[in-house]
């Protein structure tokens, strides 16, 4: 068997890793979370910190629409509300729903392949530090105010060039200060924590399957994720240069985006979108896993049109890195090259619409519980349609060129990513919540957490798009009164508090239901695939003896066969019950798992120091930052190739 | 460490280690990086207003000469291109277990692609004489960016193969564990292989 070749004693530990393995996982101590590189709690880590994200995204929100709510509004100015618009899109974007799905990643991927763990643990963890620093970098920037002023009156330090930070306006003519700065090395470090993430899940998913789990045996959810993955590895490094070439600009004078040299700033908008367009792939495909998984628990059918859902995720990636244009088409790009790319936009809605077609075949003729992973997934289903339309009006030429820049577009993608991608990930919180603490999510709080969100959104959103196709200017501070935007910017910004109200529910819903849920036992949803053969919480060591799988929904045909009327029936009990878990059974049986680690906390330390030292590199009290962080940058790495290891 | 590679080798779906497999695909992430930057030097190629300028070229009646020396050039871009060569022979001896061969071959590797870096030290120090700075004009810029990179990128790899030829005088290099051999090389290939790209790119394309 297989397995058996994972399996060999354990070299020398460190006293970590006993304490961890003589209270059975259990240890919970500060080290145990440092030094971690445990996927389940890797996982748990990156879930808490997109949350605090998030939360700290969203007030942004609410600033940004209480200076709305009003015309001629003062609440903010027109700096602070750049300011303000900038890091919540970065931070949304980069900081929640990037991190978000990487927490299901790692949660949910090695168990769904029937792995002990993810290919190289430690940089799994190193993903996690570097991602929690580059927020962290992000964030700083809002206490480097103007010295003038102080930090509530006087103009915020972080960066105000928007999301995309088109050249020039991120450029030190139009942006002085060191915002700008503080973003891009942000980005690059969390450019490194997503590369890191994807090289790690796509070697795990090539390369860790159990036996018997071939590519077309393998959830939709682990599919996304490998696709997600190969977006991210080929993504990234294109924003990477980007970056660097505005901070050469920025810092050392260069000439990427200087037209007096006789530069392009329209190269930023190609860099930026030929990475940004396969970004918005890699923001909404792991919601579409995720819900591809709930849809057919819920409604107790296999998924409709598996190869269909599939293949349609490996075209829209392949199909995104030909669309990026379409946000340029005002440029003056020419007719030919933006029928070209309106083409290309047009063809990405069908693979798109397959797979809503075969989600909501899923639905037909099942026996649906309702519960609330249902309710989220369904809500995806009918606020991303409604997001994909819009995109798909989008990629008409002339009536994009009226919607450029007004509020019709800022609906849009909201509609996609909070009605999308963010209903996707609450579907995938509720669904997996109980896997990973033995106790359900209170349903009564869940329910009230969905539809006060979905309310919430729709208040919010859907009037963006009215006062969009009225003409309101998006990135503007404020708009006059006789414009007659302000009934439909009152019905937001309630709305908008409305979806901040839904998510302070959700955040008691977790705290009670971690502190006093329900008992879910080990399969509560009457699951599918293999994380549900194992107990709740799963082991520290995921599977004692690897499983074997022999179909699409192992644990499913594991639970129920077809008799001769063709109708499903439950297994008779104690037969053929091949992927129950037995987790304590081979309590003291040799289990192979990696060592906990330091090394990845501290190389990953390196980087923000590095980054503050070419911040400020003209500062010679600050200059010497730079051989600091590389040498602890330098250091982790030696130390990472010497450390004895099992990985 | 040896013994956990060769057992990992036979527990993958797909023969391929783990670690090669995320080799090949970081170098495939490389090809966009390095992608990025060779698509910004070629769009402003011929964009800079003032000089210094690559190529001879009479601008208005003026007559500038051009900086690039293609023979100094190509005898560094040889000198990287010989030193894959000494990674094959590196590899080929750890493999065969000749622990003394891999030691030869692992410094030969190193001291070529230092060479390589002396080169462009060289060249950057002269092109700078002539007054071409990161700020000077487009070319500048994009010359200097993309380069510089490649250059961080083989100096990374001499840090490499000096830790291997460390870790190799010390005997913990042994045919068991050739993969960081073999890892090592296939980045360093990369790096070559992008050099001749750029090389043919940027310097003999004009």
């Amino acid at each position: 068997m297989a397995s058996i070749a994972i399996e060999r004693p354990i070299p020398t530990l460190g006293q970590a890793l006993r304490q961890m393995r003589e209270a059975g996982g259990s240890y919970q101590g500060i080290w145990s979370w440092l030094t971690t590189v445990d996927h389940k709690r890797i996982g748990v880590m990156y879930g808490a910190t997109a949350m605090f994200f998030f939360v700290v995204g969203g007030i942004e929100a609410l600033i940004i629409r209480l200076q709305l709510a009003r015309p001629e509004s003062t609440l903010v100015d027109a700096d602070q509300f750049n300011r303000l618009f900038t890091m919540h899109g970065t931070t949304m974007v980069f900081l929640v729903i990037m991190p978000l799905s990487a927490a299901f990643f790692n949660l949910v991927i090695p168990l769904m392949i029937g792995a002990r763990d993810v290919a190289f643990p430690r940089l799994n963890a190193f993903s996690y530090w570097m991602f929690l620093f580059g927020g962290m970098l992000m964030m700083a920037s809002f206490f480097t105010g103007n010295p003038a002023g102080s930090f509530l009156e006087g103009h915020l330090g972080a960066p105000d060039g928007g999301w995309f930070g088109y050249a020039p306006l991120t450029l030190n003519q139009f942006s002085p200060g060191t915002g700008i700065d503080y973003w891009a090395f942000g980005l690059l470090i969390l450019g490194i924590a997503s590369m890191a993430g994807g090289f790690n899940f796509a070697v795990t998913i090539i390369n860790m399957r159990a036996p018997g789990m071939t590519f077309f045996r393998m959830p939709v959810f682990v599919w996304m994720t490998l696709v997600t993955s190969f977006l991210i590895i080929f993504a990234m490094p294109i924003i990477t240069v980007a970056l660097f070439q505005i901070l050469f600009d920025r810092l050392f004078g260069a000439n990427f985006f200087n037209v007096g040299a006789g530069g392009t700033p329209l190269l930023w908008q190609h860099m930026f979108w030929l990475f940004g367009h396969p970004e918005v792939y890699i923001l909404i495909l792991p919601a579409m896993g995720i819900i591809s998984e709930v849809l057919p628990t819920f409604s107790k059918k296999p998924l409709f049109g598996y190869p269909f859902v599939v293949f349609s995720g490996i075209a829209i990636a392949f199909m995104s890195w030909g669309v990026w244009a379409h946000h340029m088409y005002t440029t003056g790009l020419g007719s030919v090259a933006n029928s070209a790319f309106g083409i290309s936009t047009l063809l990405i809605g069908v693979p798109t619409g397959i797979k809503v077609f075969n989600w909501l075949a899923t639905l037909w003729g099942g026996s649906i519980s309702f519960k609330t992973p249902l309710l989220f997934a369904v809500g995806f289903i009918a606020m991303f349609t409604i997001g994909g339309l819009t995109g798909v009006m989008h990629s008409i030429v002339p009536t994009d060129y009226q919607q450029q820049d007004t509020y019709f577009v800022v609906a849009h993608f909201h509609q996609v990513l909070v009605g999308g991608s963010l209903f996707g990930l609450f579907a995938g919180v509720y669904y997996w919540f109980p896997k990973f603490s033995g106790k359900f999510m209170s349903e009564k709080l869940g329910q009230l957490h969905f539809w006060t969100m979905f309310a919430g959104f729709n208040l919010t959103f859907q009037p963006m798009m009215i006062v969009g196709l009225m003409g309101m200017i998006r990135r503007t501070s404020t708009y006059e009164a006789d414009l007659g935007y302000g009934l439909w910017n009152m019905m937001s910004t309630v709305g908008a508090f409305l979806i901040a109200f839904s998510v302070f529910v959700f955040l008691v819903n977790v705290v009670v239901s971690m502190r006093s849920g329900k008992q879910a036992g080990d399969d509560p949803w009457d699951g599918r695939t293999l994380e549900w053969s194992m107990s709740s919480p799963p082991p520290v060591y995921n599977f004692a003896t690897i499983p074997e799988v022999k179909s699409l929904d192992p644990v499913w045909h594991d639970k129920y066969v077809e008799n001769e009327a063709g109708e499903t029936v439950p297994v008779v009990a104690g037969a053929a019950n091949g992927h129950k878990e037995e987790g304590h059974e081979e309590e003291g049986h040799s289990v192979h798992l990696p060592s906990p680690s330091i090394i990845p906390l501290i190389a990953s330390i390196g980087p923000p120091i590095l980054a503050a030292g070419f911040i400020y590199w003209d500062n010679p009290w600050m200059l010497p930052l730079i051989p600091v962080g590389a040498v602890i940058l330098l250091v982790g790495v030696f130390a990472w190739a010497l450390e004895p290891t099992t990985e | 460490m040896a013994h956990a590679a060769t057992v990992d080798e036979h527990a993958t779906n797909t023969g391929i280690d783990n670690r090669k497999l995320l080799m090949w695909l970081f170098l495939a992430s490389e090809c966009l990086f390095f992608g990025g930057l060779i698509g910004t030097y070629l769009l402003y190629r011929n964009s800079s207003i003032e000089g210094p300028y690559p190529t001879d070229r009479v601008i208005d009646g003026v007559a500038y000469s051009g900086l690039f020396d293609i023979p100094f050039t190509s005898i560094s871009a040889f000198v990287l291109l010989m030193s894959s060569v000494t990674m094959v022979l590196a590899l080929s001896a750890i493999q065969r277990n000749d622990r003394r061969g891999l030691q030869i071959w692992l410094a030969a590797t190193a001291l070529l692609g230092m060479t390589f870096l002396a080169g462009q030290a060289f060249e950057f120090t002269e092109f700078y004489n002539e007054g071409l700075t990161l700020n000077s004009n487009l070319f500048g810029t994009t010359f200097f960016v993309l380069t510089g990179f490649h250059g961080a990128h083989v100096s990374v790899g001499v840090l490499i193969l000096l830790s291997l030829w460390i870790m190799a005088r010390r005997g913990r290099i042994t045919s068991e564990n050739a993969l960081n051999v073999e890892l090592a090389g296939l980045y360093w290939h990369f790096v070559d292989v992008v050099w001749i790209v750029i090389f043919t790119l940027v310097y003999l394309l004009q």
